[in-house]
């Protein structure tokens, strides 16, 4: 039993800390946002010269062999700053996956510039009737002389814009996953983009008999390696939700001992002050599910999706209360999207809506409850 | 970082694991489990079998007769104490006095009292609350007039847990009533044989006689039972506060308590099907179970702070809010869970040595009674709100 951090760790957690204070202010932040998404930030350079691209992957692969508490810090750090570039999408979600499937050819043609920082991917794993199902896709890909052809339909596609290939589930006519690269330009592919509510940039695609050769082809058995990535993901964005609500958190107590109502600050009034614990306590609770989360990756796979369904049910919960109450301790300003509290409260919020929201994984826990003593 | 236990700290589990299958009697085991009250005597067994074993008393250090166990090892003991329906220790004595005793009292004082509570020769009551002192515990008023080498005591304590078992109390007195409130008060350890008190029985909503009303009438108490100075009682109040409190969301008692909830609510059928099936049910086991696994987590992390040396102070608070909470919540599924059979009420079973004939009724008699009585865990020990209060004033500076 051991809650430290290494040296190495406490030394990642600090860099991360100021490089972000110093370089996503609201209004720097505002302007990578309105940055085009087909140039790589200042940022990302940044994250690529001091390791944070390799962090999260296996020595095997070329990364630096990062855990989970690793990849923790880093999202928390993510979300303490509302950090828009896509290191989740972008690198972490198609990269792990691209590592687990991938063979030493289509690693170095995808995965080794993704590490070096030479362009980004996505992962196109959900479609609109399937909601959060992995399983339920009906993108089809099926055999095409010595290639393959994909047709279908892909929904919020995160980080697609800026993507050099996609990652794309598909259905096989044998009912198994396959998993296939496509490259952004390839003929047939076509996408709407727009922002997220909270910022993020995301797209719907359609495939329309997109052809690929057979190099394009990860896997064709995937699903168990997809259902690894996610994971991944949902350990990464309880972390990110936690830095989130830690920063939701201190905004809304220094407002409250800063505002002045009644001739009194607010953080003078004892309703206001239980609030602000509640608020506290849901953080420390989240704090508690990332961490068992983000150490829970290595686990048999069924009690991995268990405890990570758990936390990432958890975490939503924390995070929409967190955030509601944010807006409503701020009173009106808390409306305004000037302030930036409000900022933190919407990616809290829709945090719930990616990689599976609290039915979902409630759900999970549910069907998988061990049920007698 | 690392969640697991190590494979020294599983091999203690076991051996803890092993001791509780063969040193706990019986009876002791199946009243515990059914929810049944103990006598002194069932008390007084058990704990002079863990002090035997050396394990009476987690909490203290070796030279005292501690056993020398660290954090980790008390939670795992304290967990598998539940999980095996041992008696919860009477905390007064073992966990309560002997700290401020050795912390603030005389060579002479830890001489005498620290080895009679090890061997259970005295039952130790708490003299705190008031009726007009309750989460304002500061304001209390019972009194302590200086006559030569005694203390004269008049006043009222209440909630008095166990009080009818004692012969000692140890107690906080007004010494200087001039003085501003902290400043006036001091710790005395009192004898409850001393003429002049009257213990009369609270019965709670749940029918149980657990606390008490202490009525002290001129009270003659000898100045050497006082713990530090006059005047430092606040100090040493203050100081139990923050003393090991690492037990303190009863996270063994959850556990224990959803797995006979699961187990409950698998047994009895809701048109046919375990009523764990029923949707709306099985939600709310869902969200225990939940906060149970954050809860667990989150009491580690105070538990390893711990065993790095750092006092968890303001964290306790946490435990205690969301610990109770949670435990409340687990009380009220089961409540729901035995349905009609939560109304039958036998509190000679319960709460004596009636029996009953039943085995079926045995096994549901508890559950309302100790929903009620579960109530107290919100309020007991600083309510709730009193926490929160504590957490928005040392760790948010509100």
């Amino acid at each position: 039993m051991d809650f430290s951090l290494t040296d190495e760790q406490r030394m990642l957690a600090d860099t991360l800390d100021r490089l972000i204070a110093d370089r996503v202010a609201p209004e720097q932040r505002r302007a990578m946002l309105e940055a085009p998404a087909d140039e790589p930030s200042a940022l990302w350079q940044t994250f690529a010269d001091l390791g944070l691209l390799h962090m999260p992957f296996a020595e095997e692969v070329g990364g630096l062999g990062g855990d989970g508490i690793d990849l923790m810090l880093i999202m928390q750090a993510l979300g303490r700053g509302l950090v828009p570039d896509a290191y989740l999408a972008g690198l972490v979600l198609p990269g792990d996956l691209l590592a687990r499937l991938g063979d030493a050819k289509q690693r170095e043609r995808w995965l080794t510039p993704l590490l070096e920082g030479d362009h980004q991917l996505a992962l196109a794993w959900q479609e609109s009737h399937a909601r959060y199902d992995a399983d339920g896709i009906t993108t089809a890909a099926r055999r095409d002389g010595d290639g393959w052809c994909l047709d279908g339909n892909k929904q919020l596609v995160l980080n697609a814009a800026s993507a050099a290939a996609l990652l794309v589930t598909a259905r096989l006519d044998d009912g198994r996953l396959g998993v296939f690269v496509v490259p952004a330009d390839a003929s047939g592919l076509s996408r709407r983009d727009y922002r997220t509510i909270d910022d993020q940039s995301a797209s719907d695609l359609t495939l329309d008999a997109v052809s690929l050769n057979d190099a394009s082809c990860l896997g064709l058995d995937a699903a168990q390696a997809l259902y690894a990535t996610l994971a991944l993901g949902r350990a990464a964005l309880c972390a990110e939700s936690l830095g989130a609500m830690e920063v939701a958190c201190e905004q809304t107590l220094d407002y409250l001992k800063e505002r002045q109502q009644f001739g009194t600050p607010l953080s003078a009034f004892q309703s206001l002050q239980h609030r602000m614990v509640d608020m506290h306590l849901h953080l420390e609770q989240a704090r508690s599910m990332a961490i068992l989360a983000a150490t829970s990756l290595a686990l048999p796979d069924a009690e991995r999706d268990y405890r990570l369904a758990a936390a990432k049910a958890y975490c939503g919960e924390a995070a929409r209360f967190v955030a509601e109450q944010s807006i409503q301790l701020h009173g009106g300003m808390g409306m305004s999207e000037e302030c930036y509290v409000s900022h933190y409260a919407k990616h809290l919020v829709m945090f719930d809506h990616y990689l599976g929201d609290v039915d979902h994984h409630l759900n999970h826990v549910s069907d998988h409850l061990v049920d007698a003593a | 970082m690392n969640l697991t236990y190590s494979a020294e700290e599983q091999a203690f589990r076991q051996e803890v694991r092993d001791f509780l299958a063969t040193s706990l009697p019986d009876d002791i085991r199946e009243r515990v489990r059914l929810g049944r009250r103990l006598s002194a005597d069932d008390h007084v067994r058990w704990q002079n079998i863990l002090s035997e074993r050396g394990w009476l008393a987690p909490n203290w250090p070796e030279a005292h007769g501690g056993p020398g166990w660290g954090p980790v090892q008390r939670h795992i003991f304290d967990e598998e104490c539940a999980a095996a329906h041992a008696p919860t220790v009477v905390p007064f004595g073992v966990n309560m006095v002997a700290p401020v005793i050795m912390k603030f009292g005389s060579e002479a004082q830890q001489r005498y009292y620290l080895p009679r509570i090890l061997s259970n020769r005295d039952w130790w009551c708490q003299g705190y609350s008031e009726p007009g002192a309750g989460s304002d515990l500061a304001s209390l008023k019972t009194r302590a007039v200086r006559d030569g080498d005694h203390y004269v005591v008049t006043g009222q304590k209440t909630w008095t847990t166990l009080g009818q078992h004692a012969n000692m109390m140890f107690c906080l007195v007004r010494t200087d009533p001039d003085a501003r409130k902290q400043a006036g008060i001091s710790f005395l350890l009192i004898d409850m044989a001393s003429p002049g008190i009257t213990v009369r029985p609270i019965i709670t909503l749940d029918g149980a006689h657990e606390v008490n009303e202490v009525f002290l009438d001129e009270v003659r108490v000898p100045v050497a039972n006082r713990i530090g100075e006059e005047g430092q009682g606040w100090t040493c109040a203050k100081f139990l506060l923050t003393h090991e409190r690492t037990g303190i969301a009863g996270l063994g008692h959850a556990k224990q308590a959803l797995r006979h909830l699961k187990a409950l609510a698998t047994r009895v059928q809701h048109r046919g099907r375990p009523l764990l099936e029923l949707a709306s049910f099985r939600q709310r086991v869902v969200k225990a179970e939940l906060e149970l696994m954050a809860l667990e987590v989150t009491n580690l992390r105070v538990i390893a702070a711990a065993q790095d040396g750092s006092v968890p102070g303001a964290e306790s608070s946490l435990l205690k809010v969301r610990g109770s909470e949670l435990r409340q919540e687990l009380s009220e599924l089961t409540r729901r869970a035995l349905g009609p059979a939560a109304l039958p009420f036998f509190p000679d079973f319960l709460h004596g040595d009636g029996e009953l004939d039943d085995p079926t009724l045995a096994e549901s008699a508890a559950g309302a009674a100790q929903y009620f009585n579960r109530r107290k865990l919100s309020i007991y020990g600083g309510a709730n709100e009193i926490q929160k209060s504590i957490v928005a004033k040392t760790i948010l500076g509100m």
